[in-house]
């Protein structure tokens, strides 16, 4: 048999089509499955929260024991007159690297590159 | 800082202290071992005399999210704030049973030590979305400021646009560098202390009153 880790690449057109459950439990899903799964546009602050608690609640002993993530830095949108009037400037998130706790391990990161290291299970 | 955001920042405050609650529940966060429980006990023992809940170098010794009710604490001017304080369980996104065993504790207690954690740690994300109204971040500074979870849970509270102070602890060590938290996080105020020592404690109070008042 083949050994080897499945990377799914998820684009930003299919993520927007998705409600945050959906993505969230696409993601967990995928890396309880032992995938790596990396988002073509990373999730919400509001998102991430939600993921941290479901992460927290999947965990099992000799099991899943949680993810791993990583992005790049985000970058600030440069705002509009009316968004500076508001305090409104947005953050817009950016590629990110979800994979499970015991298989992957980052080694860098920079603004602009991540390093990381895949094990098969 | 644009004259924008500081207009806003002072009609939010005046607003804020117009309307306030009469409480506000100020949620210490941050990662495991960052001294989250010492900074809680620090608080509640100078302004009440008590403790909040017991401290060990073992990660995630805190594993329920922990309430002193009914702090007031008093600036140098004579402003005063009464807060809530809750101490939380060290934030992460991942949690084995298996790394408590270095710590000389059998599996079984292991094992429910690790489920208690990620019970805990679920339950203060529940908390940062509901019933928090301000953050202490509590961050080790002999350890590396830019961990993927300090960039997701400063951008998560943030988001919720609460009141946040980072605390920069351990400055009593040798490799303390409060100055690369700054560097990390120049958006917020950052105060260097050392819970144990009591050193520059006095600041976190001042700005605790200035902040969440």
């Amino acid at each position: 048999m083949q050994q080897g880790v499945q990377i799914d690449l998820i684009a930003e057109e299919r993520l927007s089509e998705m409600t945050s459950y959906e993505k969230i439990h696409m993601i967990l899903d995928n890396v309880r499955e032992g995938r790596i799964v990396i988002l073509e546009k990373g999730l919400s602050p509001e998102e991430q929260s939600r993921l941290i608690e479901m992460t927290m609640r999947e965990i099992l002993p000799d099991g899943f024991n949680g993810i791993e993530i990583e992005t790049y830095p985000s970058r600030d949108d440069a705002p509009g007159f009316l968004q500076r009037l508001l305090g409104r400037a947005s953050r817009e998130s950016r590629l990110t690297v979800i994979g499970p706790a015991n298989q992957l391990r980052m080694i860098r990161k920079d603004k602009d590159m991540i390093s990381a290291w895949v094990s098969s299970r | 800082m644009s004259i924008f955001v500081q207009a806003k920042s002072r009609v939010s405050r005046f607003l804020m202290a117009f309307f306030r609650k009469r409480r506000s529940r100020i949620g210490i966060y941050g990662p495991p071992n960052a001294g989250k429980t010492t900074l809680a006990n620090r608080i509640a023992r100078d302004w009440t005399g008590e403790m909040v809940g017991p401290v060990s170098e073992i990660p995630h010794e805190t594993r329920r999210a922990l309430r002193k009710q009914d702090i007031t604490i008093t600036g140098n001017n004579g402003s005063t704030i009464t807060i809530d304080i809750v101490d939380t369980p060290g934030v992460t996104t991942k949690i084995d049973y298996k790394d408590f065993l270095e710590y000389g504790i059998g599996k079984d207690e292991a094992v429910i030590r690790a489920r208690e954690a990620t019970e805990g740690v679920a339950e203060a994300m529940h908390w940062l979305r509901e019933d928090i109204d301000g953050v202490i971040y509590m961050l080790d500074c002999t350890e590396d400021p830019f961990l993927q979870v300090n960039i997701m849970m400063i951008g998560i509270i943030e988001s919720r646009k609460l009141p946040v102070l980072i605390a920069a602890n351990k400055i009593d060590l040798p490799d303390a560098s409060p100055q690369r938290i700054r560097s990390a996080f120049p958006q917020h105020p950052v105060i260097a202390i050392s819970c144990t020592e009591g050193k520059n404690i006095e600041e976190l109070y001042e700005q605790m009153v200035y902040h969440f008042g």
